[in-house]
C-alpha cells in the first residue's frame, strides 16, 4: 500500500485554517494568504500516518488523501474491453 | 407517589456520584461549547497551535461524554429514585420529575448525535456533519435547564455561582465570536447575540420563580405540564364556566 497515496486539496472547500501546515510542516507550505501548497509526491510509511491525522483534523475537510497515479493503468484496462 | 422511599435512609454514594458527575459534565460541556464557539471562526491563538485547540475541543467533548456516562449510570443504579434504562434515550418517560429529567435525556440524545457524526465525519462530508454539529448549541441550554430544574445542589450558593460562571463563559464566547466576525449576515448575528443574552435572563427568571422557591421539590415531581396538557379532558373548563353562577 505504501507509495500509492498523495495529498490533495479541495481548493473550494479550503478556508485557509492552516492546521495542515501545523501538523505536516514537512509536506505542506502556506502561501502568503495562508492557503496550503502541497507536493504530489507519493507518501510512504510514517508520512502516510501523519498525513491521515492531518486529513482527519482539517476543519473544512478540504485536505484529502488521493490515490497516486500508479493506479491509473488499472483503471484504463476495463474501458478497453 | 410521594414517600415511596423513606427519606431517613439517606442518599447513597451513587447519588453523590450522580450529582458530582452531572456537575462536572456541565462544566466540561460548557468548556467544550465555549471553546468551540470561540475558535470556530478564523481565530488563530498566538501561543497555541490551531490543531492543539481543535484537539482540546475534541478531548473535552469526549471527557464530557465520559462524565455523562457516570452521571447517567449512577442515577439509574441508585435506588433512591427508580429509573429504567429507557430513560437514558427516551425523554419525558421518567417517573421522577419527568420534565426536568427529560431535558437531560434530550441533551444527552443531542450530544450522542453530535458525537456519532463527528466520529464518521470523514465519511459524512462537511456540510452534513456541520448541520448535525449545530445541535450542540441546543444541547447546552437544555442541559443547563436540566441542571437548574432537577439538580439536587441547585439551591447551594456555590452551585449557583458555578451556573452563573458557565452562562457567563458561553455568552462571552458568543459575543467575542460575533465581535470578531466579519461584515455580513447582520440579521443572523443580531439574532445570535440577543439569543445568547436571553439565556441568563430566562435562567434567572426560572430559578427565582421555580427551584429557589419553597416547595419546588413537590412541584417538580408532578407530571410534565406538556404531558398532562395533551391528555387533559376537554369538558373540564366548560363545567367550571357553567358552575360559576
Amino acid at each position: 500500500m505504501s507509495g500509492t497515496h498523495s495529498l490533495g486539496i479541495d481548493r473550494i472547500a479550503c478556508d485557509g485554517y492552516g492546521l495542515c501546515a501545523e501538523l505536516l510542516p514537512e509536506l505542506v507550505e502556506l502561501d502568503e494568504w495562508g492557503y496550503p501548497i502541497v507536493g504530489s509526491a507519493p507518501l510512504t510509511g510514517q508520512a502516510l500516518g501523519h498525513a491521515r491525522r492531518a486529513v482527519a483534523a482539517c476543519p473544512a475537510l478540504a485536505l484529502r488523501l488521493d490515490r497516486a497515479q500508479h493506479r491509473a493503468p488499472d483503471r484504463q484496462s476495463p474501458q478497453r474491453t | 407517589m410521594t414517600g415511596i422511599v423513606p427519606l431517613a435512609a439517606g442518599p447513597s454514594p451513587l447519588w453523590y456520584a450522580t450529582r458530582a458527575g452531572g456537575t462536572v459534565a456541565l462544566v466540561l460541556l460548557t468548556a467544550t461549547v465555549a471553546l468551540g464557539i470561540a475558535v470556530g471562526g478564523r481565530y488563530t491563538p498566538r501561543r497555541l497551535a490551531r490543531f492543539e485547540v481543535s484537539a482540546l475541543h475534541r478531548n473535552l467533548a469526549v471527557l464530557t461524554l465520559a462524565f455523562l456516562a457516570v452521571h447517567i449510570v449512577t442515577a439509574i443504579l441508585d435506588t433512591f429514585v427508580h429509573l429504567g434504562w429507557l430513560v437514558t434515550v427516551v425523554p419525558f418517560t421518567a417517573s421522577y420529575r419527568p420534565l426536568w429529567l427529560g431535558l437531560g435525556t434530550v441533551a444527552f440524545d443531542l450530544l450522542l448525535a453530535v458525537a456519532a457524526t463527528s466520529a464518521i465525519r470523514l465519511r459524512m462530508g462537511q456540510r452534513r456533519w456541520k448541520t448535525v454539529h449545530w445541535l450542540a448549541y441546543a444541547a447546552w441550554p437544555v442541559a443547563l435547564f436540566h441542571a437548574a430544574g432537577t439538580g439536587t445542589d441547585t439551591r447551594l450558593t456555590l452551585q449557583l455561582a458555578l451556573y452563573a460562571a458557565c452562562v457567563a463563559l458561553v455568552v462571552a464566547a458568543v459575543w467575542w465570536r460575533l465581535y470578531r466576525a466579519g461584515p455580513g449576515r447582520v440579521a443572523m448575528r443580531l439574532w445570535t447575540g440577543v439569543t445568547a443574552a436571553a439565556v441568563p435572563v430566562v435562567l434567572t427568571a426560572f430559578l427565582s420563580s421555580g427551584p429557589l422557591q419553597p416547595g419546588w421539590a413537590h412541584r417538580a415531581s408532578g407530571p410534565a405540564p406538556a404531558a398532562t396538557g395533551a391528555v387533559h379532558p376537554a369538558p373540564a373548563p366548560t363545567d367550571d364556566a357553567g358552575g360559576s353562577e
